[in-house]
């Protein structure tokens, strides 16, 4: 049947345009930045070579870049979960703090343990935190029917306000409780409490969990009954309920799973990277927003678990090279995150552009008498958000 | 502590919430949700207050203001409406699209100094009733009584006009609205741009009117996201979503005043000697959002009543079901 094979061999062509479209979105999106920049005065060659090196220059600045990109990974790793269920979980900047919290409290009252156990135990800690986080909104949507993009943004807000009362009071740094500066942070963790480091960098063992991680989210989306249904009642709950899903507990399920992977990356930076917990009494504080960029990079990974790691690598590279862009050309870094919302912005729209070629195949294909059955709905099952 | 200058303040704070709650309602009502409020709000916040500083006229002010939000709007209209993407996503961009704009734009800004603001008057003879004339019509901004006007015309406009009766029908049943000849995407354009323009006058009274300034994101802090909540709360109907704005406006204000004094009711006050509970006090806002949350959606499930029935979906012609 040479047609069939004419078919599958463009088919496979497309594919790889499709796969490719995201390059474009950003290409697109930074060509929209440079005529900003260009806006504000500044050269934007300049500006982007700028933040080229900030993020890639040098050993230095690419374990930056990894070190940034390490929460967005796992917090993107959380979206992939939720989003295949169809839940929105916008909620990764308070269950990234939860998850913090009870690690930091796990790493500095259980002193007397070995380190690896407690390291252990602290990651746990945040794993647990962020699913409670997660958990709420959840059983919220499931069994209130309150819509969870709504709940998660105020569990965020209440997080970010617990956070603030706890390093403020119970657990303040004791030496600060003395002083009148009183600057609002945790002690600091013992030495054998930090994640290693995996170079004479900042790069720490954070990065490969989240890799490995990666992995697992992938296994359990598509290898596992538990993936299965969440995504099945993510596509289509009527059918799910026929199918003798219960469609209620994978929602919560979906959103638990999704806080978890937010809570470990709360976990993952003071035990990474700061070592302690400090607010300057807003979420983007403690998070850096890796809360809100993680939706962006699992969004531009198309909601693939092993996509989203190079995504977050593209999105911290853009954060730490927006600094280095600040200091050499002046412009505000909040540029970036304008730059973030404009490369979303054209990925759904991209998605619009892969819909229509879509269904330009199976038009093809259907005009083919002897098409076999195509293989795009269930394409669709994977892809769709 | 007087009950009534906390009223009187929630008023005017709970009119940033009321125009961005009837501006989602306007947009949801034609089928379209925007979870951009936030970031529509700070494109207003800012251009009001920037343009305010430059001309001096808080007027040209909430114009550029609601024009930029207006326009801003536009790119989640054309992402969902033409281009039939995710609501949920494209809303969400915009609010990162919308901070970062006005982050970028809005830097230096707060220590750009004062600017003349908004007018507040009273209005004579109903000023005079005891309490609820001080309450609602002693020495408000003008944007205060723009709002109480809103709600009425808003409601009108919705339940008893002809462009009113076209705007549900395209929230409830657009391919019907099709057939009758009403061109559904024109109108979705329309109604997402109003909303924007709405969000952009409530960013525009932050700035000029309620707290002067700019804060960078810290302006709006999450009103939009609650604002978002109202309309659900309001199970999209003008008159509720403004009880439900002034109630949490004056929310928001009794839990900044009731920590300045020593004494509450007679009692020593515990917000003032434990300036811990302070944190707690400042979540009751969004704890409160999602009991209300939970109780709205509990009767609107029950009552089968609310929502759009095309809220959130695409309008493709020629497919059917939608």
């Amino acid at each position: 049947m040479p047609a069939m094979k004419k078919f599958f061999q463009s088919d496979g062509l497309s594919r790889l345009v499709d796969s490719l479209l995201p390059i474009f979105a950003t290409l697109a999106a930074l060509l929209l930045g440079a005529v900003m920049l260009f806006l504000l005065k500044v050269n934007p060659i300049e500006a982007y070579k700028a933040l080229w090196d900030g993020a890639f220059g040098s050993t230095n600045a690419f374990a930056e870049t990894l070190v940034k990109a390490t929460p967005l990974l796992l917090v993107g790793l959380g979206i992939c979960i939720s989003f295949r269920g169809d839940v929105i979980n916008i909620g990764g900047e308070g269950q990234m703090i939860i998850g913090a919290i009870l690690a930091t409290w796990v790493g500095l009252t259980f002193t007397g343990l070995p380190g690896w156990l407690v390291v252990t135990l602290s990651m746990i800690a945040g794993f647990l935190g962020g699913a409670i986080w997660g958990g709420i909104p959840g059983v919220l949507k499931a069994y209130f029917s309150v819509n969870e993009i709504l709940s998660t943004v105020m569990m965020n807000a209440i997080a970010v306000q617990l956070m603030n009362f706890l390093l403020r009071g119970p657990m303040i740094d004791p030496s600060q409780a003395e002083l009148s500066s009183k600057i609002p942070q945790t002690a600091r963790l013992l030495e054998i409490f930090r994640l290693p480091r995996l170079a004479p960098t900042r790069l720490h063992l954070g990065a490969l969990i989240a890799v490995a991680l990666a992995v697992l989210v992938y296994i359990l989306l598509w290898r596992t009954t538990l993936g299965y249904r969440i995504r099945a009642v993510g596509q289509n709950p009527h059918a799910s309920r026929y199918a003798g899903i219960k469609v209620q507990r994978y929602i919560v399920l979906a959103l638990l799973l999704s806080g978890a992977f937010s809570g470990l990356a709360g976990a993952t930076q003071v035990f990474g990277v700061n070592y302690r917990m400090i607010t300057d009494g807003s979420s983007s504080g403690f998070t850096g927003s890796a809360g809100f960029n993680g939706i962006v990079a699992a969004l531009f990974g198309q909601l693939h678990p092993i996509m989203t790691i190079p995504a977050s690598i593209l999105f911290g590279a853009l954060l730490v090279g927006a600094n280095k862009m600040q200091r050499v050309v002046q412009v505000p870094s909040a540029l970036v995150i304008a730059l973030n919302g404009l490369v979303v912005v054209f990925v759904v729209s991209i998605e619009f552009l892969r819909r229509r070629r879509q269904r330009r195949r199976l038009a093809a294909a259907k005009q083919n008498d002897e098409s076999p059955p195509s293989p795009e709905p269930l394409k669709q099952l994977e892809t769709g958000t | 502590m007087d009950f009534t200058i906390i009223l009187q303040a929630g008023i005017a704070s709970g009119t940033v919430l009321l125009f961005a709650t009837i501006g989602e309602l306007f947009s949801e009502r034609a089928g379209v949700l925007n979870l951009g409020v936030e970031g529509m709000m700070l494109v207003g916040a800012m251009s009001a207050f920037s343009t305010t500083i430059a001309t001096g006229n808080p007027w040209l002010g909430v114009m550029t203001a609601m024009l930029f939000a207006g326009i801003i709007s536009q790119i989640h209209a054309y992402i969902v409406i033409t281009l039939q993407a995710d609501q949920v996503v494209s809303g969400l961009s915009l609010t990162f699209l919308g901070t970062g704009i006005s982050l970028v734009l809005g830097e230096g800004l707060s220590k750009a100094g004062t600017v003349s603001l908004l007018p507040n008057f009273s209005i004579p003879l109903l000023a005079q009733i005891p309490i609820l004339g001080k309450i609602f019509f002693t020495d408000q901004s003008i944007l205060v009584y723009v709002g109480y006007l809103l709600v009425p015309l808003a409601w009108f406009y919705i339940n008893r006009t002809r462009p009113g009766l076209h705007l549900r029908a395209v929230g409830e049943y657009p391919s019907a609205a099709d057939a009758l000849g009403i061109n559904v995407f024109r109108m979705r354009y329309f109604y997402v741009f109003v909303g924007g323009m709405l969000a952009g006058l409530a960013g525009a009274t932050i700035s000029l009117a309620v707290s002067p300034g700019w804060f960078s994101e810290l302006t709006t802090g999450g009103q939009g996201w609650i604002a978002i909540g109202l309309v659900i709360f309001a199970q999209w109907d003008p008159i509720r979503a403004a009880v439900g704005a002034y109630a949490f406006g004056a929310l928001r204000r009794l839990i900044l005043d009731i920590q300045g004094p020593l004494l509450l009711l007679g009692f020593d006050n515990p917000f003032y000697y434990n300036p811990y509970l302070g944190f707690f006090l400042q979540m009751l806002p969004y704890l409160f959002t999602v009991v209300v949350l939970v109780i709205g959606s509990r009767e609107a499930m029950r009552k089968r009543i609310g929502a759009p029935a095309a809220l959130g979906n695409p309008y493709i012609r020629g497919e059917r079901g939608k």
